[in-house]
């Protein structure tokens, strides 16, 4: 731009700003001649990628860790395509996704294991319960009950030894072959790694997890505001 | 996107075993719905747009929409009939900026639902209330890939507020109504009701009951109480308090709050694009608006500040450049009705949960003294005379489009709407044009939609002459680009008798991407040329407008006249410099404070 030339706007009756834009025309700095980005005062504060003000001599990043999400939502068309679209869009890392229904009719439980920051689970939850199904919505303490489910298929070259690890995990055979058997297993997250981990050795054909389920432990409402049922009296909620 | 293939399709299908095949068979009630009494799904809907106060609609007939259409046909609604749906989904969300209420459009299935799709998604970034009506194949053919079936709700699922599939003659008035109010419920943002056909054309009695937004969507207005004297205290100990005002504080109607808030304690004030007219900038206190094409001196103010009193905004990139650098040393009282925008891209020290207006209310009656601040206001004014907004204007180069930008602010009145387009033209529009009430800038912010500009000047037209306001001027800043993308709604500007001021600032570039070019990419001008455009103001005499071409200084003075005295739709084609770049500039990513004020400092 070549700030120095002179305003040669002719005089204009109607519309002239004749008094503001031009350099030329006031005393005003032009763009070249104003101080460049480099002859400026900068702060020496920054901010993480997470938008929190941080020393820079010790940048502390957040680590992400695994969090269970637990939401009660009305059950209508679409609502896991709302909350799993939500999800991806907004690029969370998550685990797991199981639905099921509740105590009370025409609400569900979607129970999500997610990896995540805790800017980054704080910001599940907010944009979760903005979705208008969504009920109620948080993290289960770091207490609660997890319970998957898993069936695994493994070749019946050995059933003893496979009869005897299944015991070993508590796990229970559900179809018994001449080329495989399928055993059925639950429990949490650490427990199942560590069975698939021992039946590897017969071959695992095939495997199906339902991925993790969760309650908060005794009378502590597993979503935020769901009030405890009791004998003849199902859970209810505020909304 | 009526189709006349169409109706065949549709006729062989109610003529079988379409359910709704008696309907057919029954005379139209032409007699519209009396006060209170409806006869049909169709008629159930409009009831409840009425009762909700709709006053207009704009939009496309269609072969699965009809039903509506014809109940419209009695309705006190105005509907403004559209070229295009996008056109129509772009004038339903100016209008519902300029009005403060939610904008109205309605489209059929299939490609009129998709057409919507881009204005949607845009009110959806800008969170603008505005509810989307479509037609839908009649239920029972759902999921079979009918004649111009798309899953509406399916598209539109990630770009609105919540949208619904009517399932219901009984109910879809009230399923209408809610949705209506859900859209202005909380944080303002579009919704849809996806309407089959047989569901519309359904007999029902049942009249709609007073709409409300569904539970839990109307949140509190007040801020906690501690939360605000925290904040307070914040504000009171700064040394450079800064204010920026976003989009939230026009929607919340809070630009007095906003005004009282900053002026008695004497904090300097930025906005953000959307918070364009929240704030006089013509104040003292105002430093105009922050982010990559923003004022320098509000740059300097956001990076230096140590209490950003941010209110209505979502901290957008185009705002915050680099993240790491932006307001690095401040503690951030943020305002907003979303919990959800707390601390997602900016930490905030001080949330403050509630309506702009309210919040801001809350706290000019707790901060008990005035942050001493006389030191960093006038650090502030010298910034403003250190980086003023100025531009060249040599002999030897051609009409400069900033000049026009000023031209047009001189020769109009402060209620002036303006509209844009996206792109240099909507930048410049913004930084000289002075903006000094609400619901006066009227443009595409988060989505940046190219297009925006001409179906914006229509609704904001119709909006000003609802509201009784005809002696308003709407101006229209549009790009050529952008212009060429929705000039067909001059069509409908002409048969409506709209009185806009269409101002092409025409370079013969989609010029941003030129500019990009040149400091990005080595000047390597791939498909950004223009000059294949045709002569906008020929074109703007066909279609039965006024239309003028400017290319000297001492022709933009009178056109402008013209243009603006013209009663109807006029376009200016203006032929700017096609080097003019916009200036000053925070590259993508970028600190605020570093913003480059010359070409070679990019």
């Amino acid at each position: 731009m070549s700030g120095d030339a002179p305003d040669s706007r002719p005089a204009t009756d109607g519309g002239s700003a004749s008094d503001t834009g031009a350099p030329g025309a006031d005393s005003r700095p032009a763009p070249s001649e104003q101080p460049a980005p480099e002859e400026r005062d900068h702060p020496e504060g920054r901010r993480n990628l997470e938008g929190i003000r941080i020393d820079p001599v010790v940048e502390a990043e957040h680590e992400s860790r695994r969090a269970v999400i637990s939401a009660l939502v009305e059950d209508e068309p679409g609502v896991l395509a709302r909350v799993s679209g939500l999800v991806s869009r907004r690029q969370f890392n998550i685990e797991s996704l199981t639905v099921g229904p509740t105590t009370v009719d025409g609400h569900s439980r979607i129970t999500m294991v997610v990896e995540e920051t805790d800017p980054g689970i704080d910001q599940i939850e907010k944009q979760m319960a903005k979705l208008k199904p969504v009920i109620s919505v948080g993290e289960v303490a770091g207490d609660a009950v997890t319970s998957e489910l898993v069936l695994l298929k493994v070749e019946a070259d050995d059933p003893a030894a496979v009869h005897a690890v299944s015991e070993m995990y508590d796990g229970r055979t559900v179809d018994a072959g001449p080329e495989t058997i399928t055993v059925e297993l639950t429990g949490d997250n650490a427990s199942i790694d560590n069975a698939i981990g021992a039946f590897e050795r017969f071959g695992i054909v095939e495997i199906a997890r339902t991925g993790p389920t969760a309650l908060a432990r005794g009378n502590t409402p597993t979503a935020p505001g769901e009030k405890p049922g009791t004998a003849g009296e199902p859970t209810t909620h505020d909304d | 996107m009526s189709d006349t293939a169409a109706q065949p399709r549709e006729d062989d299908a109610e003529d079988g075993d379409d359910p709704t095949a008696a309907d057919a068979d029954d005379p139209v009630d032409t007699d519209g719905p009396a006060a209170g009494s409806v006869s049909t799904g169709a008629e159930s809907v409009v009831a409840a747009l009425e009762a909700a106060g709709a006053q207009t609609a704009f939009g496309v007939q269609g072969g699965a929409i009809m039903p509506v259409y014809d109940a419209l046909y009695d309705s006190s609604i105005r509907h403004v009939t559209m070229a295009h749906e996008q056109g129509a989904s772009h004038a339903a969300d100016a209008y519902g900026v300029v009005a403060g209420e939610p904008g109205l459009c309605l489209a059929t299935s299939g490609p009129g639902a998709t057409n919507l799709v881009t204005g949607i998604a845009d009110a959806d970034m800008d969170s603008d209330a505005m509810l989307a009506l479509t037609g839908q194949v009649p239920t029972e053919f759902v999921g079979n890939d009918a004649f111009q079936e798309t899953d509406t709700v399916g598209v539109t699922r990630p770009i609105t507020k919540h949208n619904y599939f009517a399932n219901g003659a009984d109910s879809v008035g009230d399923t209408v109504g809610e949705a209506f109010e859900l859209s202005r419920a909380g944080r303002p943002g579009p919704t849809l009701v996806d309407l089959p056909k047989d569901v519309t054309q359904a007999e029902t009695d049942e009249t709609p009951g007073p709409a409300t937004p569904p539970a839990g969507t109307d949140p509190d207005p007040t801020a906690d109480a501690d939360a605000v004297e925290e904040a307070a205290r914040a504000i009171e100990a700064a040394e450079r308090p800064v204010c920026l005002f976003g989009g939230g504080v026009i929607k919340a109607d809070a630009s007095d709050a906003a005004r009282t808030f900053a002026r008695t304690y004497g904090i300097p004030v930025t906005t953000t694009m959307p918070g364009i007219g929240s704030f006089p900038e013509d104040d003292d206190l105002c430093l105009s608006w922050a982010g990559m094409h923003g004022t320098g001196y509000a740059n300097m103010a956001i990076t230096h500040t140590d209490c950003l009193i941010a209110v209505g905004t979502r901290f957008d990139d185009r705002l915050t450049g680099g993240i790491d650098t932006f307001a690095p040393e401040a503690e951030v009282v943020h305002v907003d009705i979303d919990p959800a925008e707390i601390s997602k891209n900016v930490h905030a020290d001080y949330p403050l949960i509630g309506d702009a207006g309210r919040v801001l209310d809350q706290l000019t009656a707790a901060v008990r003294e005035a942050p001493d601040a006389e030191a960093w206001r006038e650090r502030c004014a010298e910034w403003k005379e250190t980086y003023p907004l100025t531009y060249a204007t040599p002999d030897d180069e051609p009409l400069k489009p900033q000049f026009v930008v000023e031209a047009f602010d001189e020769a109009t009145d402060d209620d002036t709407i303006v509209t844009t387009g996206v792109g240099q033209h909507q930048m410049w529009a913004s930084q000289y044009w002075t903006y000094s009430e609400p619901r006066t800038w009227v443009s595409s912010h988060g989505l940046g939609t190219m297009g925006y500009g001409v179906p914006a000047a229509v609704g904001a037209r119709v909006a000003a002459d609802t509201m009784g306001e005809q002696d308003r001027d709407v101006v229209c800043f549009d790009g050529d680009g952008s212009f060429l993308m929705t000039m067909q709604e001059l069509s409908v500007a002409v048969r409506e008798d709209l009185d806009i001021t269409i101002a092409v600032l025409n370079n013969e570039y989609i010029g941003m991407v030129r500019q990009w070019q040149d400091a990005f990419y080595e000047g390597r001008h791939m498909a950004s040329d223009y000059t294949w455009m045709p002569e906008f103001d020929k074109l703007a005499e066909a279609f039965g407008a006024l239309g003028l071409r400017v290319d000297d200084y001492d022709e933009v003075a009178p056109a402008v006249e013209e243009g603006l005295d013209y009663d109807g739709p006029a376009v200016i084609d203006f032929h700017v410099d096609p080097e003019e770049n916009v200036l000053p500039m925070v590259p993508s990513g970028g600190a605020n404070g570093k913003f480059a004020t010359a070409e070679d400092q990019l």
